[in-house]
């Protein structure tokens, strides 16, 4: 099935980038995007794992595990990488998509009940949290997701690994993934502690020009036409956006924070009030990120401008007076910061 | 062929006659259209008209969903028979792959659960189904439009807009008179070569311009609404073997898609602006004949025209008026549409399941290690049976029975305090709404005004909505505090009908002086105000009376007792003191049952 490229996407640019800095560095801990109804929300999140470099895997490991990584990833990794190296191959990155009405045993895995069944043999098969190591969860509407599916979200992301302990199972798995979510914040809020499990937080709305609305009409409907074609066309322009990926995370561990910018980041969390340091880490890291992107060798004002909003806009106590968008507070934090040092 | 959209002198004929456009329209190309949105009872005329989408549709497929549809079935999974026959896991598909290709039929949409709708929606935006349940992982692609049946009465939630937005089509067969309906316009044998043709339509980029500049000046924001009108546009010539749209196609396609989705009506200053821009951009050597700009222009207004005068009478008196219609939407409260029933949770063990739900799967994967065993203990006492179940392997479904409590103020705001009172409140119910993700629980508001009561904010737990709706509320004139009490008894009915729990805070000196039909004059609007309290009080539910006025008057204790409600004087209630006092109220009821 085709995919609409991501770099037909009109507009949506705080989007592109929260997703493109999730993409260069997964450390950085999710992407959340809320907004208006059709907004090409979960289009950006299929154009983006559509698009993304592929990755070195063991072979034959249900959990994909990294042939280079120095600590046993997995059960069945563990004993091939005593022995030296373990076979490995290029596999696309997992984007796994958690549907609504996903069954507790698919997401975190259970016991095989065909192989149980017939050959009565206590196999685990495992779930979608094993599928998205080191890759995507993505879960759109998120925040119809049922809540004791949550729970287990929340344990699991913060964690990094995959506890089973079901129908006489005792499983440990390693489950590090870049969890997105998207949804419409009309359906409902999201609960704070999962809230607090994306890194960067993006709201989009639909756009009001006319021009631009246009030729989102005009390039959807292209796609739909002839998705192949439409694809072919905008090849070039995603394969810059991979090159500039791959490149951006060899750079990465190279970027530079200088100190001005830690001060910064420190000046705009207390200014905000935003509760504690994680605010502060993200905003660094998803700059370092863009930088990297940006092919930058060090964090500057811009980056933190772009990432403030991200960064900080779900971190923020609520006012429930203040009528205005957590988006416009941290702006307006960031105008008043970088105004009064510059 | 299609005729241009002419006057019917006769408002039910014309009705009948776009609901016959839209099933030829819709027959042609279900899947890019989405769906039809059909306001109507259940009746005759619904029926003539499904018979005739049916027919249209040919042989293919047709599924029919009831509201209380189980996952199992809409998504598909494990086929408990078959997998106890068989000794192995065996699936089953899932409506909503059953229906590739063909039409889903949503019964009694209105009362769908947005956790329905969602998936639902998932599955369209995806043309794929992705199943990950009971140890089932499938992926089937699949291609449908929705037809969802619209009972829906004012008091009801109405569909979820995550669907609406998802339906090229809206229509109303309320109006038309069973003598109306004709036969089809259309023989199943023209739907399918226009499907053929369907994807060679030609359309200039003049017409896609002319569709989003329409949609704007209605004030239509979703960009899905422009490119259901593009794939209208295009439907409509296939039916009339063009090969390229031409502008009746275009005409046709913003009335049927844009109007009923209208907000507003195009402003005069923007065509006037439009004007300006266009003068603007045209060559200094401007003579009469007509240029290739201002005959663009000429035809976005003509589309536009078409689509004006299709924007239905009802809808076009909200607009007139300034108020925008009340959509459905941020109506979160149906989410827990589940109510007494209550959503599965997952599984525990249960050695006497009686009177429980029985956990099939889990009970299964309990028995699953033990069957070799038990075959060669048991010296097989029912040699038929596949697989060896015992009472120990048996689990139960948890269910969570979610009685949510939904907070309505009714807020008196009329008279001069009432900017005062009603900045408070606005505070208290951002602030409850602020713990309602830890609660889960839901607020409404009634306000009261000028001659009558209004619903301002449907029950809702999402802060978003409420700050759009709350934004901007008017004060001042009269005091119709029976309309208000009416009004919050139907609301109040309404919610304990669906399993929650409603707690009613009035705040209000009690002194009425507007009737229920809209009249002054105090005597009598104190009397209704009291019949309507008696009233509010037969549906019994916990209400509370916040007396604001600066010195606590009588009126308002005597009402308190007619509408067996708390009484409580709180002259200056702030935000905090308001919300608090909730807290306190609703304390028993809030707490999700287990």
């Amino acid at each position: 099935m085709a995919v609409f490229p991501l770099s037909a996407i009109v507009g949506q640019d705080e989007m592109k980038a929260a997703m493109l800095a999730a993409a260069v560095d997964p450390g950085i801990g999710g992407v959340l995007v809320l907004g208006d109804r059709g907004t090409g929300k979960s289009t950006a999140v299929r154009a983006l794992a559509a698009l993304l470099p592929k990755m070195r895997a063991v072979e034959q490991c249900v959990y994909g595990c990294d042939p280079a990584a120095g600590t046993p990833s997995c059960e069945s990794c563990a004993p091939k990488k005593a022995t030296g190296v373990p076979k490995s191959l290029l596999k696309p990155v997992p984007v796994v998509d958690l549907p609504l009405g996903a069954t507790e045993d698919r997401v975190v895995g259970a016991l095989d009940l065909e192989r149980a069944l017939s050959q009565g043999i206590k196999a685990f098969e495992p779930g979608l949290l094993a599928r998205a190591n080191r890759g995507f969860l993505y879960i759109d509407e998120v925040n119809l997701l049922e809540d004791h599916l949550v729970d287990l979200l929340i344990d699991v992301a913060a964690s990094g690994e995959n506890l089973v302990e079901r129908e006489g199972l005792s499983i440990r798995h390693p489950a590090r993934f870049v969890l997105v979510g998207s949804g419409n914040p009309e359906e409902g809020e999201l609960r704070p502690q999962l809230l607090d499990r994306f890194g960067l937080a993006v709201d989009v709305t639909t756009p009001t020009d006319l021009k631009l609305r246009i030729e989102i009409v005009k390039r959807r409907d292209a796609f739909e036409r002839a998705p192949q074609q439409f694809v072919e066309a905008w090849q070039k322009e995603d394969d810059k956006i991979r090159r500039r990926i791959v490149a951006a995370r060899k750079r990465l561990p190279e970027v530079e924070v200088p100190d001005e910018a830690l001060t910064r980041a420190a000046q705009l969390c207390m200014q905000l009030g935003t509760d504690g340091l994680r605010g502060e880490l993200a905003l660094i890291r998803a700059s370092r990120a863009l930088a990297a992107y940006e092919g930058d060798r060090e964090v500057g004002d811009e980056h933190l401008r772009r990432m403030a909003a991200p960064a900080l806009r779900h971190r923020l106590r609520r006012n429930p007076l203040d009528e205005s968008g957590s988006g416009t507070r941290v702006h307006r934090a960031v105008d008043e910061v970088f105004t009064q040092t510059a | 062929m299609l005729a241009p959209l002419d006057r019917e002198p006769d408002p039910s004929g014309r009705a009948w006659e776009l609901a016959v456009r839209v099933a030829v329209l819709f027959a042609i190309d279900p899947a890019g259209l989405g769906g039809v949105r059909v306001r109507a009872h259940a009746g005759p005329v619904r029926d003539a008209w499904l018979a005739m989408l049916k027919d249209l549709m040919g042989e293919r497929a047709w599924v029919r969903v009831p509201q209380s549809v189980t996952d199992e079935r809409l998504l598909g999974g494990l086929d408990l028979p078959a997998t106890l026959s068989a000794g192995r896991p065996v699936s089953q598909t899932g409506l909503l792959a059953t229906v590739d290709g063909g039409v889903l039929v949503l019964s009694m949409a209105e009362r769908i659960s947005r956790a329905t709708a969602a998936r639902i929606t998932q599955t369209m935006d995806n043309a794929q189904v992705v199943v990950e349940r009971d140890g089932i992982r499938q992926q089937s692609s699949t291609h449908f439009g929705v037809v969802a049946l619209d009972e829906a009465t004012p008091e009801d939630d109405g569909l979820p807009e995550a669907l609406c937005d998802r339906m090229a089509f809206d229509i109303d067969l309320r109006s038309i008179s069973p003598r109306f309906i004709e036969t089809a316009m259309a023989s199943r044998s023209e739907i399918d070569t226009a499907r053929e043709r369907l994807e060679a339509i030609e359309m200039q980029e003049s017409m896609i311009d002319a569709l989003c500049s329409a949609a704007m000046a209605l004030g239509v924001s979703s960009l899905r609404a422009c490119s259901f009108a593009l794939f209208a546009a295009r439907a409509c010539a296939a039916f009339d073997a063009n090969e390229c749209c031409s502008e009746d196609d275009a005409q046709i396609a913003a009335a049927l898609v844009l109007a009923p989705r209208a907000t507003q009506l195009p402003h005069d200053d923007e065509v006037e602006q439009d004007d300006e821009s266009s003068e603007s951009q045209q060559s200094p050597e401007q003579n009469d004949a007509p240029s290739p700009l201002s005959e663009q222009q000429a035809m976005e207004d003509r589309v536009l025209d078409a689509a004006q005068a299709a924007i239905p009478s009802n809808l076009l008196a909200t607009l007139l008026s300034g108020i925008k219609p009340i959509r459905s939407a941020g109506r979160s409260g149906s989410f827990s549409n589940a109510g007494a029933h209550g959503r599965p949770i997952g599984s525990r063990r249960s050695n006497n399941p009686r009177g429980r739900r029985l956990h099939l799967v889990d009970t299964l994967r309990a028995a699953a290690p033990w069957q070799r065993l038990r075959r060669a203990l048991s010296g097989s006492p029912a040699p038929n049976a596949r697989v060896l179940v015992r009472s120990e392997d048996f689990h139960v479904t948890r269910i969570r029975q979610r009685s949510a409590s939904v907070t309505v103020f009714v807020v008196d705001a009329s008279g001069s305090s009432a900017m005062h009172r009603l900045a408070e409140v606005k505070g208290a119910i951002e602030m409850l709404l602020a713990e309602c993700y830890v609660r889960r629980d839901q607020v409404a508001l009634v306000a009261f005004r000028g001659r009558q009561a209004e619903l301002l904010l449907p029950p809702t737990r999402s802060l978003t909505a409420a700050r759009r709706r709350l934004s901007g509320l008017p004060g001042g004139g009269g005091t119709p505090l029976a309309s208000a009490l009416a009004v919050t008894a139907s609301l109040v009915d309404s919610l304990s009908r669906r399993g929650q729990s409603p707690l009613v805070v009035l705040l209000t000196d009690g002194r009425a002086n507007v009737a229920l039909d809209g009249s002054g004059g105090r005597e009598r609007a104190q009397h209704e105000a009291m019949q309507s309290a008696q009233q509010l009080a037969l549906v019994q539910v916990p209400s509370l009376l916040i007396d604001t006025s600066p010195k606590p008057q009588q009126e308002a204790a005597t009402l308190a007792r007619a509408m067996r409600a708390s009484y409580l004087p709180l002259p200056y209630a702030g935000s905090a003191q308001l919300a608090q006092t909730v807290r306190l109220a609703s304390g028993g009821e809030s707490r999700t049952a287990r």
